[in-house]
């Protein structure tokens, strides 16, 4: 048992620097992606959640993984599960701070049908002004829509509301 | 060396889940045509967006199809031929102008939104949990797709001439989406015509374009009767891995 503990105690700790490729200041467990780690015998079982269905970033994010735990010496094996859905609460306070330093302004906090039709301004991530427009509800990868603050003039990403 | 074609057992809950996985690919496939050729930046990266979220939802379904068939989902989409496949004829119809492919976009996505958002009551797990996923990426097509709608239909003479020329032709390939299904993993499609029909027409009265009236409507594509445009479109598909049998990377 105390092995066991300390082999998960590693992993997570391995687990730490594996990051988004797409958004690389949020690690799997800033973003919520990261769901379980277990361990069976001398192995690491690994489950993470895809945020898009068609995430490209999965495929990725799995080989990351596995190159992270094999560096620290562990076996692990990747699992994916669909449920419960990800859903942007799944973010954690410390990635949305993250995602605003980085230039991606964060999702409003809900995750709700009616929120995706709220006219709710997003604040410019650059200036903080909350005159902003939507140019597009499809950016440069899935989870993104396209912006520009009308006071600093600068475009800007925003994680979208899921 | 050829590959040889595989042929699927299908039971009733095998085609339920081939119904909503080759609509899903077809259509992404299509959209994925797009790429490099859109009107403006924003929409390619929209298009595209849309596609991967379609072809995402087709890989889960496939993964799910080869858990119950025992074919992995490449073979299901590499190496079904064309009478093998269980889309319906709306989404493997050419692109046309971006006003056919708007206004197909509308009229699936109109009933994917709601199919997808019942499903997710579905005492079958892995497609209710496919189906949390699938609807709220859909209700992102649909507003796409009807906001252009609108623009086009209530736009200049010649968006308005286009957009309800690619109503009138898309029209006879709409019943098909309500065809009776066999098993109940998923829900029944003609309980959704209500609904369909409710979000169809107040696009089209925004957009200042005229419902036809139903009349004759296509089939068979649920059955592997398909147009002729399947086969040219599964011709590039499926080119790499009927060309070199097993190529992996």
């Amino acid at each position: 048992m105390v092995a066991a503990a300390s082999l998960r105690e590693r992993a997570l700790a391995a687990l730490q620097d594996v990051c988004d490729p797409e958004i690389p200041v949020l690690t799997i467990s800033d973003l919520g992606i990261l769901r379980h780690v277990s361990v069976s015998g001398d192995t690491v079982d690994v489950t993470i959640t895809p945020t898009y269905s068609g995430c490209p970033a999965m495929t990725m994010i799995t080989l990351d993984i596995e190159t992270a735990l094999s560096r620290a010496g562990i076996n692990a094996r990747v699992h994916t599960c669909l449920s419960p859905a990800w859903t942007t609460d799944w973010l954690t306070d410390a990635a949305r701070e993250k995602l605003a330093a980085y230039g991606i302004a964060p999702p409003p906090h809900t995750s709700s049908r009616r929120a995706l039709f709220s006219a709710a301004q997003l604040a410019c991530p650059h200036c903080g002004s909350a005159d902003t427009e939507q140019l597009s509800e499809f950016g440069s990868t899935a989870c993104k829509s396209l912006h520009r603050c009308r006071a600093c003039r600068e475009p800007f990403d925003a994680f979208k509301c899921h | 060396m050829a590959t040889t074609s595989i042929t699927v057992e299908e039971t009733p809950l095998v085609r339920q889940v081939l119904y909503r996985a080759d609509d899903a690919l077809i259509l992404g496939h299509r959209l994925s045509e797009w790429t490099g050729h859109a009107p403006i930046l924003e929409e390619e990266l929209a298009l595209a967006n849309i596609a991967l979220d379609l072809i995402g939802q087709a890989r889960l379904l496939y993964a799910y199809a080869g858990e119950l068939t025992g074919h992995g989902e490449d073979q299901l989409a590499y190496l079904r031929d064309a009478p093998a496949w269980r889309n319906c004829l709306l989404v493997e119809l050419p692109n046309g102008d971006f006003a056919f492919t708007i206004t197909r976009l509308l009229l699936f996505a109109a009933f994917a939104d709601p199919f997808w958002r019942t499903a997710t009551a579905s005492s079958d797990s892995t497609f209710a949990a496919v189906a949390a996923k699938a609807e709220k990426e859909t209700a992102y097509h649909l507003r796409h797709a009807a906001e252009w709608l609108i623009r086009l239909g209530d736009g200049t003479e010649e968006s308005h001439r286009r957009a309800q020329t690619a109503v009138d032709d898309l029209w006879p390939y709409t019943g098909e989406l309500f065809a009776a299904v066999e098993g109940n993993a998923m829900p029944s499609p003609a309980s959704l015509h209500g609904v369909w029909k409710e979000t169809v027409d107040s696009a089209l009265s925004r957009a200042t374009l005229a419902r036809p009236q139903d009349g004759w409507m296509q089939s068979g594509g649920r059955a592997g009767r398909h147009t002729e445009h399947l086969g040219h479109l599964l011709a590039e598909l499926q080119y790499l891995q009927r060309t070199y049998p097993g190529a992996t990377w």
